[in-house]
């Protein structure tokens, strides 16, 4: 029998945690500092707004680009939060998730041969979207003085002939690190002197703990030069319900949506309806989950401090991301250490780069009290490890 | 601050001080005087548990009775509320819009004590017209806590 198999997938490599991520899911006892979704419940007015459409009969298609009330609210609420402007009618598309508008993005914009520059840590679905379009992704490693900035040099020096795209993720999964406005405009000068694309994947922007978020679509010359990647998964703990939207130039949009209407048809309709609700009456539920996570990431900070490990001050999401190079192991090693000695999952840094060798990805979407239990056994395990170290 | 204080602890009186600074990024002494300049200026009223008699198997009746009254002049509504809440076995009274003017709520050993009260005490007021009690058959949601469910984390303990 012939090779039922795409190379070009095959090639791909598997992510290097596998390893931990089935040893971790055959602990059942566990407790986790490990999830990367909000520990919140969809607020109920837009759960319930799901379930009207579903009773009112709404489980038809919606047009490809998504129910044009969704897009009008998109447009309204980016105006409203973030100061850029978009027209509904052929500047957005709605998706599945935002992990689709990244993937949409790259398969729109890139040809054969070209770079994609990827600053890592970072989410781990960048690198195998840019393999699948047939570009060649190129890792910008972040560096833990710069708070895991990105900085107008380091991209400067990543930059060839062939670069034609910055995938910019910010607030970042797995650090926590945000960019503020002067390192984008720093950034900005770099990308329009150059003449590169940004796929700004802002998830996480209203997770921002220090002034509030700004896009790099907003500043001037990078209108026409961002697609912007946001969705509703984490500010409205809408992970399950899988929608986001990418919006940008309309040449590129247009392309996009091609895709998706082959490849997705639509997003989920009944999400859309959800999501109209959430723009239009989400304001104070998204203020309230910001403020506990914001209490939480003090706590946290603070318990680190405490513990004396090495940790840069994040600013968004819902991550920090620890230094743990002084026990002489490796992230993965010392991952693996305190789910067996501790049961306790947290994520290694290596899963999001090999540059996040040294550090962990510890998630604050958690009830205090799992937080405190959780950091009670980190103390331990930490002092254990201090202890062997001493001994030699 | 005072807010984020009062936010905090409406849900959870129980926190010690020192988390609660470290929450808030703020220092212990600071929230310490604050809560204590709170209680003085009569903000923060009590400190209460929130119980669920049901499941300590405890026989206890609560009830809400609906009070139509006729104010007195130059007295109000306040005077007769007084009267109201005076009664030790009356937890809340509240004035209210609408088709009635008070709102009592009551707890009582048993249906009898709570109809007793509304017969003896309540109803014969000078000023109270008419009474609607009724009794409550199952609490479901009370100061913001679910009580008949715990949910559960249900997320996988692993995602990118």
């Amino acid at each position: 029998m012939r090779n039922p198999l795409s190379d070009a997938v095959v090639n791909i490599k598997p992510s290097g945690i596998r390893k931990f991520f089935d040893l971790v899911s055959e602990m059942e006892d566990a407790i986790s500092l490990g999830v990367g979704e909000p520990d919140f419940d969809t607020p109920w007015h837009i759960r319930d707004e799901g379930i009207y459409s579903l009773e009112k009969g709404r489980t038809f298609y919606t047009s490809n680009a998504g129910l044009k009330e969704l897009k009008v609210e998109i447009c309204k609420y980016l105006n409203r939060r973030y100061h850029v402007e978009y027209n509904f009618q052929n500047e957005v598309l709605v998706t599945v998730g935002g992990s689709e508008g990244i993937d949409m993005a790259m398969r729109a914009m890139l040809n054969p041969g070209d770079e994609v520059l990827i600053p890592q840590p970072s989410y781990v679905s960048y690198e195998p979207c840019a393999v699948l379009a047939g570009a060649k992704p190129v890792i910008i490693e972040l560096k833990a003085e710069n708070e895991f900035r990105l900085t107008a040099q380091e991209l400067r020096d990543a930059i060839t002939d062939k670069t034609k795209l910055l995938v910019l993720p910010f607030p970042n999964n797995p650090t926590g690190a945000i960019m503020e406005k002067a390192d984008l405009e720093a950034i900005a000068e770099v990308i329009i002197e150059k003449d590169i694309f940004v796929l700004s994947d802002e998830i996480y922007s209203e997770l921002s703990y220090n002034g509030e978020h700004v896009t790099i679509a907003s500043l001037p010359g990078m209108w026409e030069r961002t697609i912007l990647i946001n969705g509703f998964s984490k500010a409205y703990a809408m992970t399950g319900w899988r929608l986001g939207y990418a919006c940008g130039p309309k040449e590129i949009i247009a392309q996009m949506t091609k895709i998706h209407q082959f490849a997705i048809m639509c997003a989920p309709t009944t999400s859309q309806y959800a999501a109209v609700e959430a723009l239009r009456n989400g304001d104070e539920d998204v203020a309230r989950m910001r403020e506990a996570y914001n209490q939480r990431r003090r706590f946290l900070m603070h318990a680190f401090r405490e513990m004396g490990l090495e940790c840069f001050e994040p600013f968004g999401a819902f991550y920090v991301f620890p230094c743990i190079k002084e026990f002489g192991m490796t992230s993965e090693e010392f991952a693996e250490r305190f789910l067996k000695e501790e049961k306790v999952a947290v994520v290694p840094g290596t899963a999001f780069g090999d540059c996040g060798e040294g550090f962990l990805r510890i998630s604050y979407a958690y009830s205090l009290d799992n937080l405190k239990l959780a950091l009670e056994k980190m103390k331990r395990f930490v002092e254990r490890l201090r202890a062997e170290q001493k001994r030699g | 601050m005072r807010e984020k204080i009062l936010t905090y602890i409406e849900r959870n009186s129980r926190v010690n001080l020192k988390d609660l600074a470290i929450l808030l990024g703020t220092d212990e002494v600071m929230i310490a005087n604050e809560i204590a300049a709170m209680e003085k200026e009569g903000v923060i009223c009590g400190y209460h548990t929130l119980i669920d008699w049901d499941k300590t198997g405890s026989e206890k009746v609560t009830a809400l009775i609906e009070v139509k009254v006729t104010p007195q002049r130059g007295q109000g509504f306040d005077k007769i509320a007084e009267r109201i809440y005076n009664y030790p076995e009356v937890d809340c009274v509240y004035l209210i819009s609408g088709g009635f003017d008070f709102m009592v709520m009551i707890e009582g050993k048993t249906m009898r004590d709570v109809a007793q009260f509304v017969s003896d005490k309540l109803s014969p007021q000078e000023s109270v017209l008419s009474t609607a009690t009724h009794f409550i058959l199952k609490k479901y949601k009370d100061h913001g806590s679910v009580m008949v469910h715990q949910s559960k984390d249900e997320r996988m303990l692993i995602t990118p």
